[in-house]
């Protein structure tokens, strides 16, 4: 019987260790990294120490949808940031592709728009292709307890990118309400249309 | 007064619709139960549906491609829908004024429901939602590919010629 036990833990073990490799669902467990945001400063989940979990945004400065979404994702973190939950944007677009994306423009962009959420700059896109993002915008609300990073909400900011007045549903904001209640979350995956994220060519 | 301008402006209506009759071009406007309807019809041809939209950057970049290739097979063998996701505030500021200014011939669909996370699936379950992508459907054969990212003009020709 000890044995059996045995096994089955050591499997689950196995299990959650392959998970954590993502791509990312909910329920998963996620990984922190360290990238450098447009302050010049190398930022990773854990120096923010009081946040209860992170709204993580890919995105890109010249995406339509992005773009479409720019002050939405300013107003997540206006909302949620005091509240323990705030926005770390992550721009993994290659410039070569997209010259817009580049650092420099990360920075201007952000100092333009007065960016109060910490932007990163993704260069080698290992943590895009660590989480499984695909497309700008594409957010993962993660929850933090100890240490530990847990995956709860993987899509779209809402369900109308053209015009925010006409969505009638807040899918991250309805995932964050719940985790700051301490409810589970009831939508935890969409899907949306957006830009891919554009890859370095190998 | 008042009708004569009524008598203008459906003359304008009528000159439209010839004008758009006579570039061959025609644009269709759907919703989630007309793209069920595209996707499972059991007519005996290739479908291929291209999703794209004018504010997508690759997507522009490989129409003519398909517009090539659309050419070349009889239409009766093969038909292609260009699924247009620019939003339906842009379809007179940007998508009709695109598809003049660069001759599109082929069908273009474009989608008018904006509730992405209820369809997407419907297209294909690996699809994420990213542009350009293709999908290609043989009902008959019941065979279908779906393609993620911009396709070039070989490549597309010998997914038609194995999917055929």
């Amino acid at each position: 019987m000890k044995k059996i036990v045995m096994v089955i833990a050591t499997a689950l073990l196995l299990l959650f260790q392959v998970r954590a490799e993502g791509p990312f669902r909910a329920g998963d467990k996620a990984s922190d990294f360290s990238l450098k945001s447009v302050k010049g400063e190398m930022v990773s989940l854990s120096d923010m120490e009081n946040a209860k979990g992170f709204i993580v945004v890919f995105t890109s400065n010249v995406c339509p949808v992005a773009k479409k979404y720019e002050q939405r994702v300013i107003d997540l973190h206006k909302e949620f940031g005091a509240k323990g939950y705030p926005v770390v944007a992550i721009n993994s677009n290659d410039p070569g592709v997209n010259p817009g994306d580049s650092f420099e423009e990360m920075k201007k962009v952000a100092s333009d728009k007065d960016y109060a959420f910490t932007y990163l700059r993704d260069e080698s896109q290992t943590v895009a292709k660590l989480y499984g993002a695909t497309n700008t915008p594409h957010v993962y609300v993660l929850s933090k307890k100890g240490e530990n990073l847990k995956v709860e909400y993987v899509g779209a900011i809402d369900n109308n990118a053209d015009d925010a007045a006409k969505a009638n549903k807040a899918y991250v904001s309805d995932a964050v309400n719940s985790l700051l209640k301490g409810d589970n979350v009831m939508v935890t995956s969409t899907k949306a249309i957006g830009c891919s994220i554009k890859w370095k060519s190998l | 007064m008042k009708s004569g301008k009524i008598l203008i402006s459906v003359s304008l209506l009528f000159a439209f619709f010839i004008a758009h009759e006579a570039s061959g071009q025609k644009i269709e406007y759907i919703k989630v139960p007309d793209l069920e309807k595209i996707l499972n019809n059991q007519e005996n041809k290739l479908l291929v549906v291209n999703l794209w939209a004018t504010w997508c950057a690759p997507c522009v970049k490989e129409l003519p491609a398909f517009e090539k290739v659309a050419g070349e097979y009889e239409e009766s063998k093969v038909r292609f829908i260009m699924l247009s996701l620019d939003f339906p505030s842009q379809i007179e500021s940007q998508l009709k004024p695109f598809l003049k200014k660069n001759n599109i011939t082929l069908d273009v669909s474009v989608m008018m429901d904006t509730d992405y996370n209820s369809w997407i699936d419907k297209v294909d379950p690996q699809w994420q939602g990213n542009i350009p992508s293709t999908l290609i459907v043989n009902n008959e054969k019941k065979s279908r590919y779906f393609h993620s990212g911009e396709i070039d003009e070989p490549e597309l020709r010998s997914l038609l010629n194995k999917y055929l």
